[in-house]
C-alpha cells in the first residue's frame, strides 16, 4: 500500500528533503529543503489509520462445480472462509439456476483487519442449457454498484460507505488441455468491462508441465483473439514501472493453481498439499504449481490496485452511464435496478 | 461353452437345458467319442473369420478419450498428424468413426472406434445426445435390413457393442448432462461409465466420488452394463471386486517413462510419475482386462440379445401398426411382418416401374427437342451458305466487269498506240520523201 501511495503522487515535481527521501520518479528538478519537515510521516499516519479502520475486500469466484473454487479460496486466505465451511453440506444438489451466495469473515494479520467477502456462484455452467447463466452474476455486480451510488448521492452521507462492490472476479478455467470453452469466452467477454477478471487454470495437477505450457499459450491466444481484457488491463498501466511489472504478470497468466487445505510432511517440513499414490503435490512449491505466484499477485502486491481500478474505473463507468441515461439520477427504489451494463 | 445366461431373451440356439419338456438324464460314456473337441473347432473357425468390435466413446472434449483409446489398444489411432476429433473444435455434435485392423497371435480384430466430438461443449447442450442415438439406431437398422435380406452371405456387424461414457473428475457427483445422456442410452447400448483423468483425484476423493456416482446412478435407475455371474467361484470373486470399483477411474498415456529402472507407461509430474498400469494408481488395467481380455464377447452377446432385440421388436411392431401407407394397412394388425414386407416390396417394384415409364417419356421428349434444335440449326447453316454463295457470285461478277472494262481500255490504248506509230511512220516517210525530193534550199 505504501508503494501505491508513492506512485500516485509521482507526477508532482520533487522536492528533496534533507533526509534524502525522494520518490522514485522525478519529472522536474528539485530544490533542497532547509530542514526536516516531516512530510514523509504521512505514510505512517495513513498506515495507522488503515489499521484502525480496516478495509474491505470482496472477491467473487466463478466456474462450474467441481473445479476447486472453495478449496482455493480457503488456501488463499489460509482459513476456512468459503461457503462450504460455513455450514453448507458437501454434496449439496446442483441448483437449477445460478445462485449468488456470499459469506463474510473478518481476518486479522499484523494488526491489520480485513473484512473479506467471498461471493460464490453455484450452478454456473452446470446445466444442460447454460444460455445466459452469466446474467444473475452481472445483475449482482451492477446491484452492488447501484448500492454504492445511492449512498454516494445521498444528502447526508455516511462517514464510511460500506463497500460491497466486487473487487475481483476469479474465473476458473477447466483444465481440458485443449482450449477455452465457449461458455468461458462468452462470460469473460461480457463481464470484463464491469469487473476485474482474473482467469486461473483450476486443478493444475491434472496436466504435466509441457501440457500446462501449451494450454496456457493457447488460452492466452484465444483471450487475445476474443479481445478479452483481463486484469491487469493494459490500458490502465500508469507508468513504465507498472507496465513492466504488469507485463511480466500478464505473460505468466493465467496461473495454473492447485488448492488444498490439508498439510503433509515433506522433507521434514509441513506443507499444504495433495497426497496421491505417486507423490505429494505441494501447493506452495513454484515448481509444482503457480499458486504462490497467484497469492503474491493477488494479495501481496495488487490488492489495493484491484480496489482502485474497481472504484476509479469500473464504478465510474457505471456511474456515468447511470447519470447520463434518463437525463439524470432520480430516486430509484432498489426493486428496479436495471441491467444498464452489457 | 454353452452357459445358461439368465439375461438372454432369445439365444441363437435354444439350449437343451432350458426346454422344460425335454427330460434328460445324464449318461456316462463308455468310450471316447470325441465331441469334447467341439470347442476347438469353434475356436478355429472363429479365428479364421476374425472378430469385429465397435466401441463408442462419449464425453466432453478434453477428458482424454483419444489418449485412452490409444493406451487401450497400444496403437496410435489418433496421432499428431491425424489428431483426435477433440483437437478440432466443432460447433455441433458430430459422430465420427475410424476403423483399424489389429492382429495379435493369429487373431484378427476389426476395431471400430466411434467418437462424438462436440458433445457437451456448447453453451446450450440440449439434445446433444440426439446424434448419438440416431447413429446407434441407424446401425441397428442396417443390421436388421441385412438380416432380413434374401442373400445373407455377408452380414457385417457394425452395431455399437459398448459405449464408454467419460465423467469429468469434479469430485462432486454427476452433472445433469451425464444423467440425461445415460438415461437415454442405457436401453440402446451397453453403457460403461468411467472417471476420466483420474490422476486429478487423491485416493480418498476418488472413493467418495465413486460412491456418490453409484448412488446417483441407482437413484435415477440408470442401467449400466452389469457383469454376468459365472459358475466359477474364483471368477465370481474377481467380478465382485470389479463391481466394487465401478465406475472405473482411468488414466491414459502412451508415453514411456523410466521409474526405478523399469520402463512404464505414465505421466510425468514434478512430484512423481502416475503409472497407467499400476493398479494402485488407477483402474486402467481393470478396464483393459475387462473390456478386451474377458468380457468382449459378453458385451457383443448382450448387444445382440438384449439391445438389438429391443430395437428390433420396437421397429417391427411399429411397422405393422402404422406402416408407410396407413390407409391400406390400418385394419390389418394381424398381418405377419413377412407378408407386410412382401407387400411393400411389390409396391416398391410398381413404383419403380412407374418411375421408369415416366423417365422414358421424359427421355423421348428430350430427344425430340434435340432433334428439332438440330434441324433448325441445319436450316440456319444452309441459309447462311446460300447467302455467302450469292455474295461470292456478286463479287465474281464485279470482278468480271472490271476486267472487261480494263480489257477495253487496254484495247483502246493499243489502238491509239498503233495509230500514233502509224502517224510517226507516215511522218518519217514524208520527211524522207522530202529529203530525197530535193534539197529545196
Amino acid at each position: 500500500q505504501q508503494q501505491q501511495i508513492k506512485n500516485r503522487l509521482s507526477h508532482l515535481p520533487v522536492v528533496v528533503g534533507s533526509h534524502g527521501h525522494a520518490t522514485s520518479h522525478s519529472s522536474g528538478g528539485g530544490s533542497t529543503l532547509l530542514g526536516y519537515i516531516g512530510i514523509d510521516t504521512i505514510i505512517e499516519q495513513m498506515r495507522k489509520k488503515t489499521m484502525k479502520t480496516g478495509f474491505d475486500f470482496n472477491i467473487m469466484v466463478v466456474g462450474h462445480s467441481g473445479l476447486g473454487k472453495s478449496t482455493l479460496v480457503n488456501t488463499l486466505f489460509k482459513s476456512q472462509v468459503s461457503r462450504r465451511s460455513a455450514g453448507w453440506a458437501r454434496d449439496e444438489k446442483i441448483p437449477k439456476t445460478v445462485e449468488i451466495k456470499s459469506v463474510s469473515h473478518v481476518i486479522e494479520e499484523g494488526g491489520v483487519k480485513m473484512k473479506l467477502t467471498v461471493v460464490d456462484t453455484p450452478g454456473f455452467g452446470d446445466q444442460i442449457n447454460n444460455d445466459n447463466c452469466w446474467e444473475p452474476i452481472s445483475k449482482y455486480i451492477n446491484e452492488q454498484y447501484e448500492k454504492f451510488l445511492k449512498e454516494e448521492v445521498n444528502i447526508t452521507r455516511k462517514k464510511r460507505i460500506p463497500d460491497t462492490r466486487v473487487h475481483c472476479c476469479i474465473y476458473f478455467i477447466s483444465p481440458t488441455g485443449h482450449s477455452l470453452r465457449q461458455l468461458d469466452t462468452e462470460f469473460m467477454k461480457r463481464l470484463s468491462h464491469s469487473v476485474n477478471i482474473i482467469p486461473v487454470i483450476a486443478k493444475a495437477d491434472t496436466m504435466t508441465i509441457e501440457e500446462r505450457q501449451e494450454f496456457k499459450q493457447r488460452v492466452r491466444k484465444e483471450l487475445e483473439m476474443s479481445g478479452i481484457e483481463f486484469y491487469p488491463q493494459k490500458e490502465f498501466d500508469e507508468d513504465m514501472e507498472d507496465k513492466s511489472d504488469n507485463d511480466k504478470i500478464r505473460e505468466a497468466m493465467p496461473f495454473a493453481v492447485v488448492g488444498s487445505d490439508k498439510e503433509y510432511q515433506v522433507n521434514g517440513k509441513r506443507v499444504l498439499g495433495r497426497k496421491t499414490a505417486w507423490g505429494i503435490v505441494e501447493v506452495e512449491n513454484p515448481n509444482h504449481c503457480e499458486f504462490a505466484q497467484l497469492r503474491d499477485f493477488l494479495i501481496r502486491s495488487h490488492l489495493q490496485d484491484l480496489k482502485e481500478v474497481t472504484h476509479n474505473i469500473h464504478y465510474e463507468t457505471y456511474r456515468a452511464k447511470r447519470l447520463n441515461e434518463n437525463g439524470g439520477l432520480h430516486p430509484i427504489s432498489s426493486n428496479d435496478t436495471q441491467e444498464s451494463n452489457l | 461353452m454353452l452357459t445358461v445366461s439368465a439375461r438372454a431373451k432369445r439365444s441363437t440356439f435354444p439350449s437343451p437345458l432350458t426346454r422344460p419338456d425335454f427330460c434328460f438324464s445324464q449318461r456316462n460314456l463308455e468310450g471316447y467319442v470325441g465331441f469334447a473337441n467341439l470347442p476347438n473347432q469353434v475356436y478355429r473357425k472363429s479365428v479364421k473369420r476374425g472378430f469385429e468390435f465397435t466401441l463408442m466413446v462419449v464425453g466432453e472434449s478434453g477428458l482424454g478419450k483419444s489418449t485412452l483409446i490409444n493406451s487401450l489398444f497400444l496403437t496410435d489411432l489418433y496421432s499428431k498428424d491425424y489428431p483426435g476429433p477433440s483437437q478440432r473444435i466443432k460447433k455441433t455434435v458430430q459422430v465420427e468413426q475410424s476403423k483399424v485392423l489389429i492382429k495379435e497371435g493369429g487373431v484378427q480384430l476389426t476395431l471400430t472406434i466411434v467418437d462424438t466430438p462436440g458433445f457437451g461443449d456448447a453453451v446450450d447442450n440440449s439434445n446433444c445426445w440426439q446424434p448419438v442415438i440416431n447413429y446407434i439406431d441407424s446401425k441397428c437398422e442396417d443390421f436388421l435390413n441385412a438380416e432380413s435380406r434374401v442373400n445373407r452371405r455377408s452380414m457385417p456387424d457394425n452395431r455399437v457393442h459398448c459405449c464408454l461414457y467419460f465423467i469429468a473428475p469434479s469430485g462432486h457427483g454427476l452433472k445433469p448432462l451425464d444423467i440425461e445422456f445415460m438415461k437415454r442410452l442405457h436401453d440402446k447400448v451397453n453403457v460403461i461409465p468411467l472417471i476420466a483423468k483420474a490422476d486429478t483425484l487423491t485416493p480418498e476423493e476418488c472413493q467418495l466420488f465413486k460412491k456418490q456416482i453409484m448412488k446417483e446412478i441407482q437413484e435415477h435407475k440408470i442401467k449400466i452394463y452389469e457383469f454376468p455371474d459365472t459358475e466359477d467361484d474364483e471368477d465370481n470373486k474377481l467380478i465382485r471386486k470389479i463391481k466394487e470399483k465401478m465406475p472405473l477411474a482411468v488414466v491414459g498415456s502412451n508415453v514411456v517413462i523410466e521409474v526405478n529402472g523399469k520402463k512404464v507407461r505414465g505421466r510425468q509430474y514434478p512430484w512423481g510419475v502416475a503409472e497407467v498400469e499400476n493398479g494402485e494408481h488407477c483402474d486402467f488395467t481393470v478396464l483393459r482386462n475387462m473390456l478386451i481380455r474377458t468380457h468382449m464377447q459378453d458385451l457383443k452377446d448382450v448387444t445382440n440379445n438384449v439391445h438389438y432385440e429391443n430395437y428390433r421388436s420396437k421397429k417391427l411392431a411399429a411397422v405393422t401398426c402404422n406402416g408407410v401407407d396407413t390407409s391400406k394397412t390400418k385394419g390389418q394388425l394381424t398381418k405377419s411382418p413377412l407378408a407386410q414386407m412382401e407387400e411393400e416390396r411389390r409396391e416398391h417394384v410398381m413404383k419403380m416401374k412407374k418411375m421408369e415409364a415416366e423417365m422414358e417419356q421424359v427421355f423421348e421428349m428430350k430427344v425430340k427437342e434435340k432433334k428439332q434444335k438440330l434441324k433448325d440449326s441445319e436450316a440456319e447453316l444452309e441459309r447462311r451458305h446460300e447467302q455467302m454463295k450469292r455474295n461470292l457470285e456478286a463479287q465474281y461478277k464485279e470482278l468480271e466487269e472490271k476486267r472487261r472494262v480494263f480489257e477495253e481500255e487496254k484495247a483502246n490504248w493499243e489502238a491509239q498506240q498503233r495509230i500514233l506509230e502509224q502517224q510517226k511512220l507516215d511522218a518519217s516517210k514524208t520527211m524522207e520523201k522530202n529529203k530525197k525530193k530535193g534539197k529545196i534550199f
